[in-house]
């Protein structure tokens, strides 16, 4: 083995030999000998959605899309809100825009040939231009069978429009059907019991519809209190409604 | 061409658990230690603090503590009839990247192989005859035995703080822990997790039937708890927050948790982040590892020469390190020649959901590693004869918290959208359980892991290739399992069940475990293994590749024990033996 001790002064005669060589700061991420590295206000805080202001990805006639066929996919009724009422469209249009939209960490590579379904997802799209396709095939198809875009036809064809697409049985020219209605579902229920911060599970209408108790970190006393309702409201990263009311 | 640093006693490849435990051991021998890790560091309170941690959509939706695939991921096909795709998105396993690895986001469920797990071939040869293992079935003993890893099991779990049951204490069984385990040599450190109601109902309906249910080994520490290094965890609260998340509250063993408050005070170590290995240099005559070749944040290429070299990335990682620097003869499944690649192996994972009208059960109450298990099934516990395949795997109710994007089971019949599904997810959250089966899988002459011909990583390096599939062995001990946990769901008297079997080819879309093993494995011999037992290369001695790449084949439990168990087995030989013949092998071909 090489001779040692010790790394510290034999790191900084890497760094001289280095800046001789032109190369300088090729050691800059080294962390030797002084602990666990910590930075004050460095914290990874998440990327809270700005709900203001409308949509800002989807065009209206997008947004009417979604609008209605989150209705469908997460219905108002008795039990409580919907997935608009929930504010999902929102959440959507942010999450489109955004990194997620862009398949920012995503393989996007080609060449592009059409996979096994146990290859999972092969389109070249990424969501966002997925979502564009999508919607433009699917208000075409629409206008072509009943003379009017989705979110114009009656419930119950749309219904069955959606039915189509997920099971395969309606194509469309420029995206796969089954793969728009895969992502589209999984991102609705996303939007729906999501921290509210991302714009969707407004009010945690998602949470309080199931009985979740949210972003809670000592759930210690409850944990052998069997068969028993549990008593708190659910409570978001920012809160809930109770610890920021005015006056 | 890449400048050359000063060299270094050690050079790591890769920085999460493994590189933890082997930089503290061979820091602790005095060597002067590099860990090369490709991303950043990343700690408990800068990165998952209890303010932010329990996002479910930004950590497992988004994947952001989750390797990125933009810069590498690999190609995957069911078999080489098929052109392999790259995996685009994550799904069925999720490796980690980051200082910490996949360690930071794991479950903490801590277990050891059975001693017959560890002589896969001869024993089910010896008990079932020749026909219990077909020619294309390629499993193989370890080299290595229970007895020899148990001191290494041990350590791992005092340094962890695990939280369970002996069931077996040098030989002597003890009630209410797991009678199929191997002897131990003392207790768990800690005592088991409190134990919530929807475990409590699986377990009692466990043992009406005969079942042996004792509480998951969880590397959840259940009180406080200081580890050998001096290093303390605290109590953990039940948030429900383990699996795919970093703890917020320093209860979750992890290497930052339990080792880097030591390791990073070192005068004698230093971890370089952001720093992404190309390729380990070889000698001329190919026998000598020089040192390795890595591109740093700037996107320079720099030599960190090195006396020793510790490939410790992820499993897969490993094994195609091996490939792009030519340590080693890639497997040929069609000639049988060559060895890197060979013998990949996952896990095959079912489920049986259970729903009552009557129970509350507040499922997001949780913990990675809290429930209720029986081994009654797994490994050889039990008789094969005439059941047509050979391993199994371990049926249990685990509580790890019921994130709603992820978990929202409903019963058969429901839609998947609209007014009836949002009537059933509403009716059925806090009332339904799930009974999880963990089977394992032997290896097979066509599943291997190679260099994808044509898709390339962001240093423009051929990604790895996986051809993988389920076979008959894993369908039926898989079925086999499943009936099992049924017949435990309907003897928890809920009003329905609902059996989830797994079906078909191996799919890479839905999660199912980051448990990727095989690919560098372990032997006796260099005729059949990449590693000798001590996980040093047979090819370059002084290259050591600790990690799941080398296990012949994946039994029925969770691989982060053995993993940790030969790591420090691992360290121990250098340190023992090999730093008094640098360069040599440990063992002689």
């Amino acid at each position: 083995m090489s001779e040692r001790p010790i790394s510290r002064r034999r790191m900084l005669a890497a760094g001289a030999v280095l800046s001789a060589s032109g190369v300088t700061g090729a050691i800059a991420d080294d962390l030797t000998g002084n602990g666990v590295p910590f930075k004050p206000n460095s914290a990874t805080f998440p990327q809270a959605a700005d709900i203001s202001g409308g949509y800002n990805f989807f065009s209206q006639a997008e947004a009417a899309f979604i609008e209605a066929a989150c209705a469908r996919m997460i219905p108002k009724d008795d039990l409580g809100p919907g997935a608009v009422e929930a504010g999902v469209p929102i959440f959507l249009d942010r999450q489109l825009g955004g990194e997620f939209g862009a398949g920012a960490r995503w393989y996007m590579n080609g060449p592009w040939p059409k996979g096994e379904k146990t290859q999972g997802y092969q389109s070249r799209f990424t969501p966002a231009q997925m979502y564009r396709a999508a919607i433009k095939d699917i208000d075409d198809a629409c206008a072509h069978a009943h003379n009017a875009p989705f979110h114009q036809i009656a419930a119950d064809q749309q219904d069955a429009f959606l039915k189509g697409l997920e099971s395969g049985s309606t194509s469309l020219p420029n995206a796969d059907s089954k793969a728009v209605f895969t992502m589209f579902l999984q991102n609705v229920i996303e939007g729906f019991f999501s921290d509210p911060i991302y714009g969707g599970n407004r009010d945690m209408a998602g949470w309080k519809l199931i009985g979740f108790s949210g972003a809670r970190y000592d759930q210690r006393p409850y944990v052998l209190a069997y068969n028993k309702p549990y008593p708190l409201p659910p409570v978001g990263i920012s809160g809930r409604p109770g610890w920021t009311r005015e006056g | 061409m890449a400048q050359a640093l000063a060299k270094t006693d050690v050079v790591m490849i890769g920085f999460g658990w493994v590189g933890a435990m082997m930089g503290q051991e061979l820091t602790d021998a005095g060597l002067n230690v590099v860990a090369l890790e490709r991303g950043s560091w990343r700690d408990t309170p800068t990165d998952f603090a209890t303010t932010f941690a329990q996002d479910e959509l930004r950590y497992y939706w988004r994947h952001e503590l989750f390797e990125r695939l933009n810069h590498e991921t690999l190609t995957f096909r069911n078999n080489d009839g098929q052109t392999a795709l790259p995996m685009r998105h994550l799904g069925s396993f999720l490796p980690g990247s980051n200082v910490g690895g996949s360690g930071v986001h794991w479950n903490g469920q801590v277990w050891r192989f059975l001693p017959s797990d560890f002589l896969a071939k001869s024993h089910n040869l010896s008990r079932y005859g020749k026909s219990a293992v077909p020619d294309d079935m390629t499993i193989q003993d370890w080299g290595v035995t229970y007895d020899d890893l148990e001191p290494y099991y041990d350590k791992f779990e005092y340094l962890c703080g695990v939280s369970g049951k002996a069931g077996n204490l040098k030989g002597q069984i003890i009630p209410g822990g797991d009678p199929f385990e191997g002897p131990r040599s003392r207790d768990y450190p800690n005592p088991p997790l409190d134990m919530p109601y929807a475990p409590m109902l699986f377990a009692k309906a466990a043992a009406d039937m005969g079942r042996h249910p004792f509480p998951h080994p969880a590397a959840n520490v259940s009180r406080p708890y200081t580890n050998p290094l001096g290093v303390q965890l605290a109590q953990c609260t039940y948030c429900g927050f383990c699996e795919k998340y970093g703890c917020g509250n320093y209860s979750k063993s992890t290497a930052q948790t339990t080792i880097l408050p030591v390791l990073m005070r070192k005068p004698n170590f230093t971890l370089r982040t952001r720093s992404e290995v190309r390729r380990i240099e070889l000698s001329p005559d190919g026998k000598t590892a020089t040192g390795v070749t890595y591109v740093d944040a700037q996107g320079r290429e720099l030599f960190q020469p090195a006396d020793l070299v510790i490939l410790c990335a992820y499993a897969l990682e490993n094994v195609r390190m091996l490939l792009l620097s030519d340590v080693g003869k890639p497997y040929d499944p069609n000639t049988g020649e060559g060895l890197v690649g060979k013998n990949y192996a996952y896990q095959i994972t079912s489920s049986v959901n259970v729903f009552y009208d009557d129970k509350i059960l507040n499922p997001f109450i949780g913990a990675g590693a809290l429930g209720m298990m029986c081994n009654d099934f797994n490994g050889d516990n039990f008789d094969h004869t005439g059941l047509g395949f050979i391993g199994g795997g371990y049926v249990g109710l685990m509580q790890t918290g019921a994130r709603p994007i992820e978990t929202h089971p409903t019963p058969d019949g429901t839609p998947t959208w609209g007014a009836g599904w949002k009537r059933a997810v509403a009716k059925n959250y806090l009332r339904a359980t799930t009974i999880s089966t963990h089977g394992a899988v032997m290896s097979h002459k066509q599943n291997h892991l190679d260099l994808d011909p044509t898709y390339k990583d962001a240093l423009g390096r051929p990604l790895l290739r996986m051809s993988f599939d389920f076979t008959d062995n894993e369908h039926k001990m898989s079925d086999y399992l499943t009936d099992r946990a049924a017949e435990m769901g309907r003897a928890m008297n809920p009003r329905e069940i609902k059996v989830n079997k797994r079906k078909g080819s191996y799919d890479i879309v839905p999660y199912q475990t980051t448990h990727n093993t095989g690919g560098a494995i372990m032997g006796t011999s260099p005729r059949d293994s990449v590693l000798n037992t001590y996980l040093q290369s047979w090819d370059v001695p002084n290259l050591f590749v600790p990690g799941a790449n080398a296990f012949p084949q994946n039994p029925g439990y969770n691989p982060t024990g053995t993993v940790a168990a030969l790591t420090f087995r691992c360290a121990d030989a250098i340190k023992s033996h090999y730093l008094k013949a640098p360069g040599q092998p440990l063992v002689h071909a």
